[in-house]
């Protein structure tokens, strides 16, 4: 038994959401092989050698690797999975998009954004919006598997002395190309692995008032989130949202501020350690999770939180 | 420029789903059923398509039991000219779905195809993603901006970053994610209108698709319960609580 797992980085460092499905690898068994695939990426390559339990690296260091196309990667994915009984990914939107895609080459089904490993073709996932757990089992030959990243603890960083072996490339299909892109820049944790989360939702009114939220995140060393209907309304951009749809978080700590608590939001924020919700609505269903609920105006409430940091 | 709009009946997203006691599923009878959000969306963009003259003819395509043709008629309200009803009872994963639906494309060749990006019962989010790989075209999933070109789409996605715009060349398949447009509410007269619109009735075996479940569901239970509820009266027991009880700040 074999595990490929498809390693997300910036050519030069891995992402920390790949060491999750490391985790995951590590409890179905067997040689956990680690695909780096990228243009220049030598430095993760050599990155991914270090992880603790990963036994070897494939590097792939082709110019159609340089951003993370599905039709480019898929299709070396799918070459590299033969001779693996399972492949990996975390469920982050890199995941999401490509894996799929190797699933239907392959000719299998996919187990997506698995929470439990409970044996090597069988795995628990979230349906419904979390309100049902499935226990499925695979028979396909390869496994093809993303991995939710908050229900495995990461992989160390450090303490593997992996190989790197080099691969070759598949060449660029020349579906698709990369025009650009706007990412969130933050000195903040990143929200899917920070250990406090402040999220904000349709009580906050407009996007200003997240000035609020962001000045107790400092003082906490929090992310700040947001609610479908903050995001939707454009107080926040989209890479903010949690929920069923967005991003899912169990941090030790979250607190929601002005958010009434829909079924699709708890589903992305429920594993949590410890929810403090913040609403004058004292009916919000936010309460019926929440271990602090403090009914109150959100805008004498935040601040008064804010000075109350300061002195504890 | 033919649009192909996969539909999808799932249940209502304001249902709070119960598990059944044979931890077989969830119960599906007497629970109301809706088209699924993001096939909305995929079906109002669909439109806008047309209705700017770029798309000139909307097919929803819906594979499901016999209710599955209400499905249809919802996007045939909001302005699809026609359905296609793939008939099938019973679960049906992505994989097969793809298949039945590449067979679909082959029988229509549409220039464009827009799927939601995940169904809000099984959140698998896979079929766009399968459909494209099988087809062998450009994919552009978690969208929140379209612009056609001339043999290519410019697509804005929705990353965990923030955004990402990529090129595609035609034909494509595109996923939707919440932010790429408001779908409308069918009026009146376009659900009258849309009972005499066509739908075309099809088997999986007319497409030669064997629609046999995968993966075997071993049992479906309820999540843990949360203990919540507890309320406080003020920010300094808050404070207090999260510093001395809860040992979080």
């Amino acid at each position: 038994m074999s595990t490929l797992i498809f390693f997300e980085h910036t050519n030069d460092a891995i992402s920390p959401a790949s060491l999750h499905a490391v985790t995951a690898a590590t409890q179905i068994g067997g040689d956990v092989v680690a695909l780096v695939a990228g243009s220049g990426c030598d430095g993760a390559a050599q990155a991914a050698a270090k992880v603790a339990g990963v036994t070897k690296v494939i590097k792939v260091d082709s110019a159609e690797y340089g951003h993370t196309l599905a039709e480019n990667l898929a299709p070396l994915i799918a070459k590299l999975a033969e001779g693996h009984s399972h492949v990996l990914a975390t469920a982050t939107t890199v995941g999401k998009n490509i894996m799929p895609r190797v699933a239907a080459l392959l000719d299998v089904a996919q187990v997506s954004d698995i929470i439990e490993v409970v044996d090597a073709d069988t795995f628990v996932r979230p349906i419904y919006a979390g309100n049902a757990l499935a226990t499925v089992k695979s028979s396909d030959a390869t496994k093809v598997v993303t991995v939710r990243g908050t229900n495995f603890d990461p992989a160390a960083a450090e303490g593997g002395s992996a190989s790197v072996e080099d691969g070759s490339g598949e060449g660029d299909t020349g579906l698709s190309s990369f025009v650009g892109q706007e990412l969130s820049k933050s000195d903040r944790p990143e929200l899917t692995s920070a250990k406090v989360v402040i999220s904000g939702g349709r009580g906050m009114q407009n996007g200003e008032n997240f000035k609020m939220l962001e000045e107790i995140a400092d003082k906490l060393g929090a992310a700040v989130g947001a609610s479908r209907a903050a995001v939707d309304a454009g107080f926040v951009p989209n890479d903010y949202q949690v929920g069923q749809t967005g991003k899912v978080v169990a941090p030790d700590l979250y607190i929601a501020v002005g958010i009434s608590g829909a079924i699709q939001h708890l589903a992305g924020m429920k594993d949590s350690k410890v929810i403090v919700a913040i609403n004058k609505d004292e009916e919000a269903p936010i309460f019926q999770v929440a271990d602090y609920g403090l009914v109150a105006d959100l805008f004498k409430a935040v601040p008064e939180l804010s000075e109350a940091l300061d002195k504890a | 420029m033919k649009v192909l709009v996969p539909v999808k009946r799932v249940i209502d997203y304001n249902v709070k789903v119960r598990v059944k006691a044979d931890q077989s599923g969830v119960e599906l009878a007497n629970v109301k059923m809706s088209m699924n959000p993001f096939d909305e969306i995929a079906v109002e963009e669909a439109i806008r398509l047309k209705e700017a003259g770029k798309a000139t003819e909307v097919i929803a395509v819906s594979i499901g039991p016999t209710q599955a043709q209400e499905t249809i008629r919802t996007a045939l309200a909001m302005g699809a000219d026609r359905g296609i009803h793939v008939v099938h009872d019973g679960d049906v994963e992505p994989l097969a779905v793809a298949k039945m639906l590449k067979g679909i494309v082959e029988k229509e060749s549409p220039d464009l195809c827009i799927l939601g990006k995940q169904a809000i019962d099984d959140d698998c989010n896979q079929t766009g993603q399968m459909l494209s790989a099988l087809l062998g075209w450009s994919q552009a999933t978690f969208a929140s901006k379209i612009e056609i070109g001339d043999g290519d789409l410019t697509v804005t996605r929705e990353v965990d970053g923030g955004l990402e715009t990529i090129k595609v060349k035609a034909p494509a398949i595109v996923t939707t994610d919440l932010r790429l447009n408001e779908p409308r509410y069918a009026s009146l007269p376009n659900i009258m209108k849309a009972k005499k619109k066509p739908i075309e009735q099809m088997s999986p075996a007319d497409l030669g698709v064997d629609p046999a479940p995968r993966l075997q569901t071993v049992k479906v239970v309820e999540p843990p319960k949360r203990e919540g509820g507890t309320k406080v009266a003020d920010v300094a027991e808050l404070v207090s609580k999260l510093k001395n009880e809860a040992k979080v700040i």
